[in-house]
């Protein structure tokens, strides 16, 4: 009440305070969300092209052609496997440890510490080291007149168990090979934010109810599943919703192991995402496809957001 | 016999109980193994990282790899400050990340001011509005941004690296639920003695939410550190080129025959900045990040 009296002599001040952040904002997000928009329903729309005076005609062209587009295909069959591969493993294994960490004392701190480690890292830079880690130096196939050289840290463990080394990035490379690399960086890159928001969850719960089931003798398992997993439900979905947002915008780490080429040297483009669609479209100043791909990318976004939201507000014991 | 009985219930609880203990810590031994296991992979990448940076190219190409290297290579860092041009790229990371730190800080303040404590028509309505644009990913915006910074003739310039990005909605959020914290009485009380908004707003509650605004400082720095995208589309140009972009640049190879130890010492001269920065400011890093659920 005192507030507004003493405000209400002045209401233009407040905009002042407002006025750097909304006309940035004006620029840069308001006006490119209505660009955006347009672009994506003016068929075939270059801004190269705009500039030299040709229209376009109003409609869903670029969309159907985006969806027809077999790149754009590949992208997003790319963005969604590696999602689907991801989250849940990054979320089981986050949780278990993040369960671990929790349940003991001594070195509790340090090994928090080690875990968040890979947070401050710059991907393409981490995503080098890696890329060194499954590289093999050299031919696969050992021909004659090539020095047999490293195989790779990784195949050299693998044949140290007594497997048999696997092309993972390199020329030739299967798909799955490559997969699996993305998967390992990512599930590695993912973990941190997970642990520390599912620890903090379970720093947080009453220790009451684990002390009623101890005197109950419930068992470890049945604790877990019935106490431990319901009542981090929401940290859960948090990290399951982030995580998923995060992983259909993939694009970074994937630079980082195969570089710009984004795929083994003799498959440039195979692990490209639906960002990296973007770009491309972009660079080509092609905005029109570039706009619908973004939308495209929104709509997923939006709808396994919800659905999530939905299937939690079900799951979710709060 | 009814003795009997009794001693042999005590035995029995003794047995389960010493059962019990010697179960709990055959549990306790495998968390421990599990914990120290997963800790030991999560650090492997470094330790390789710094162990392949120290090899001399030879030794790196060994097919049985060493885990320690023979011969210390210290001048591989200085090569790869050179081949990188580290030294201009982290400079302008540096020109780059501290203005857009500190400029972006002041328009949060500001706003986060007016929307915690200030009254004004359709206030709630403007905050929704704000918060609404942060579901959007970000290419969204990118593909018009590029064309409107083309535009304004930006590309190649620090501007182009700084201004796009500087405010963020997030950080209003987050600085004005902190202001929010802040006693009305205190800003009545001030009123009352008249002191004017802008005294109030830097002699009170700055000082009052200095953790949340330390936390803002560090992500937006290692936002700058590990921004990517942005930079190579708009300002690619040796003079302006940023850390990572320069990095990527520098090693373009990642897979075949690479100069890996020298590669590796540019990797680890990139990661350094970002762990002493970890180290010190770990408790403001881990507090951001919760809140945020964003990478860098």
């Amino acid at each position: 009440m005192a507030n507004s009296m003493v405000e209400s002599r002045h209401p233009w001040k407040a905009w002042i305070y407002l006025s750097p952040a909304l006309v940035l904002l004006l620029v840069f997000t308001v006006w490119p969300i209505i660009n955006t928009v347009r672009m994506a329903f003016l068929v075939d729309y270059s801004g190269l092209k705009a500039v030299g005076g040709m229209t376009f005609k109003f409609g869903i062209g670029n969309f159907s052609k985006v969806l027809k587009y077999k790149k754009f295909i590949q992208c997003m069959k790319n963005t969604v496997i590696i999602c689907f591969i991801t989250v849940p493993v990054s979320t089981m294994l986050a949780l278990l440890i993040s369960v671990a960490l929790n349940s003991i004392k001594g070195l509790q701190k340090f090994l928090q510490t080690v875990f968040f480690l890979p947070y401050v890292t710059n991907s393409i830079a981490i995503g080098m080291v890696f890329a060194a880690m499954f590289n093999i130096v050299g031919s696969f196939y050992g021909t004659e007149n090539e020095l047999i050289v490293t195989a790779g840290i990784i195949n050299n463990v693998i044949e140290f168990f007594g497997g048999k080394p696997v092309n993972w990035i390199n020329y030739g490379s299967t798909y799955a090979a490559n997969i699996t690399v993305m998967v390992i960086y990512i599930v590695w890159n993912a973990l941190p934010f997970k642990i520390l928001i599912l620890l903090g969850g379970l720093q947080s719960v009453n220790k009451q109810y684990y002390d009623a089931a101890k005197v109950d003798g419930t068992s470890r398992r049945r604790i877990f599943t019935r106490i431990t997993v319901p009542l981090l439900s929401p940290m859960i979905a948090y990290v399951v919703i982030t995580g998923f947002i995060g992983g259909f915008k993939e694009y970074t780490s994937i630079v980082g192991i195969f570089g710009e080429s984004m795929g083994p040297a003799d498959n440039a483009g195979r692990l490209n995402t639906m960002v990296g669609f973007i770009y491309d479209s972009l660079a080509s100043n092609n905005q029109g496809r570039a706009s619908a791909a973004a939308l495209i990318l929104f709509g997923l976004i939006l709808i396994v957001t919800l659905l999530q939201l939905y299937v939690s507000k079900k799951r979710v014991h709060y | 016999m009814a003795e009997r009985i009794e001693i042999m219930h005590e035995k029995n609880m003794q047995k389960e109980t010493s059962k019990q203990l010697v179960l709990g810590m055959v549990v306790k031994v495998l968390v421990y193994a599990f914990l120290i296991l997963m800790g030991v992979i999560v650090l492997f990448p470094f330790y390789w990282m710094l162990n392949s940076s120290l090899k001399t190219l030879t030794e790196y190409r060994l097919s049985v790899p060493t885990f320690f290297p023979r011969q210390v290579m210290f001048s591989n860092y200085a090569e790869a400050f050179q081949a990188a041009s580290l030294g201009r790229l982290f400079l302008n990371t540096m020109i780059v990340g501290l203005v857009s730190t500190i400029l972006s800080l002041v328009i949060t303040i500001l706003s986060a001011f007016a929307f915690a404590r200030l009254e004004f028509k359709g206030k709630n309505i403007l905050f929704a509005g704000l918060l609404a644009t942060m579901m959007i990913p970000g290419e969204l915006f990118t593909i018009t941004n590029y064309t409107t910074v083309t535009n304004f003739g930006w590309i190649n310039t620090y501007t182009v690296l700084i201004v796009p990005f500087l405010v963020s909605v997030f950080y209003i959020y987050l600085l004005r639920q902190n202001f929010l914290q802040i006693p009305n009485e205190l800003y009545l009380a001030a009123k009352v003695d008249g002191t004017s908004d802008f005294k109030y707003l830097c002699k009170v509650m700055i000082p009052l939410s200095l953790p949340t605004l330390i936390s803002i400082t560090i992500l937006k720095m290692m936002g700058a550190w590990n921004s990517y995208i942005w930079p190579r589309l708009v300002a690619n140009d040796a003079k302006h080129r940023m850390v990572t972009n320069g990095l990527r640049n520098a090693f373009r190879d990642t897979t075949g025959d690479v100069n890996y130890p020298v590669q590796m010492a540019a990797v680890a001269l990139v990661s350094a900045p970002l762990f002493l920065v970890f180290i010190f400011l770990r408790k403001y890093i881990m507090k951001g990040v919760s809140r945020s659920g964003i990478k860098g």
